[in-house]
């Protein structure tokens, strides 16, 4: 018997994304996305499985970690299947991400935030 | 074929921006515990993919009552306002994480590490990391019930941090409690920022 050279789980999510391991949008694990709704004919399974998932969202957004979860699959994975979906015209950032390091605005906004929550 | 969400899980949708601290920390010291008390929502798990072998490595004879280990990252999240939601993602701490660190630590705000005062030494390989990243960090001491109490100046001192590094203590069960830590983590990042 020969035994398998490779985990297939291992295997998969490369396949999942055509071979590729970096999004072509800057889409981070905390990326919130919102979805279109509607069918979308031509679209593969993985991409129907994550439009499925905003079917009750009422306009509401996802975070890229909460979709790799709720998917069960591999957040690098998920990233390069949102940003499939980002090209397509099927889902939008809720910002633009384009700095390595926040701008200091951001962590004003946090404080404030926390300070009125805590 | 995964199903619908529920309302209740979506963000809200006039979120406009969202920010990102990460919850580190060494196996076992509370990570998961502290993300849940904060965050609106039950704490999420997501995996991912490594090799079988690191994940029989881990060091479950320290805490022998958890018969699992982190192999991903719990995350949970909170709305700071209509249009802003922080997400706090508890990592582990362990080198062989790096890829994952790293793709965790780009566009974070800061990182908070929690540490168990029963063993300090653990946090070392994750300070380590954190300053190699140059991320920016606060220390809170998760001050586990039955655990000695050292001076905050002690521990300072044992875990050789500079001498601007807030150093806490707080009580992951409790959510005021580790909002506080969040606070003291952020007004630091906030002085650390040159101003315009």
């Amino acid at each position: 018997m020969s035994r398998p050279r490779q985990d297939p789980d291992l295997v998969r999510p490369y396949v999942r994304t055509g071979g590729r391991t970096r999004p072509s949008t800057d889409v981070r694990l905390e990326s919130v996305v919102f979805a279109a709704t509607g069918t979308h004919p031509g679209l593969n399974a993985d991409g129907r499985r994550l439009l499925a998932l905003f079917a009750g969202a009422r306009g509401g957004g996802l975070a890229v970690a909460e979709i790799a979860s709720e998917l069960a699959l591999p957040p690098s994975t998920t990233r390069i299947l949102v940003a499939d979906l980002i090209g397509l015209g099927l889902m939008t950032l809720a910002q633009a991400q384009d700095a390595d390091r926040p701008p200091v605005s951001l962590i004003e906004r946090v404080l404030h935030g926390l300070r009125a929550h805590a | 074929m995964a199903s619908a969400l529920t309302p209740d899980r979506f963000v809200a949708p006039t979120v406009t921006a969202t920010a990102k601290i990460v919850v580190a920390g060494a196996f076992g010291v509370g990570k998961t515990t502290f993300v849940g008390s904060v965050s609106e929502v039950p704490p999420v798990h997501m995996e991912e993919t490594i090799t079988r072998a690191s994940a029989l490595v881990d060091d479950l004879a320290r805490t022998p009552q958890k018969s699992t280990t982190t192999v991903g990252v719990d995350f949970g999240r909170k709305h700071l306002g209509d249009d802003l939601v922080l997400y706090l993602f508890g990592t582990p701490g362990q080198a062989r994480f790096r890829f994952l660190w790293e793709e965790l630590l780009v566009g974070a705000l800061g990182a908070l590490v929690l540490v168990d005062p029963r063993d300090l030494d653990a946090s070392h390989e994750i300070l380590a990391l954190l300053e190699e990243a140059e991320v920016a960090y606060a220390v809170a001491v998760n001050q586990f019930d039955g655990a000695p109490r050292y001076p905050l100046a002690e521990i300072h001192e044992a875990l050789a941090l500079e001498g601007h590094t807030p150093l806490s203590v707080c009580d992951a069960r409790e959510r005021a409690s580790c909002m506080q830590a969040l606070i003291q983590l952020t007004e630091y990042l906030a002085r650390l920022e040159p101003r315009p």
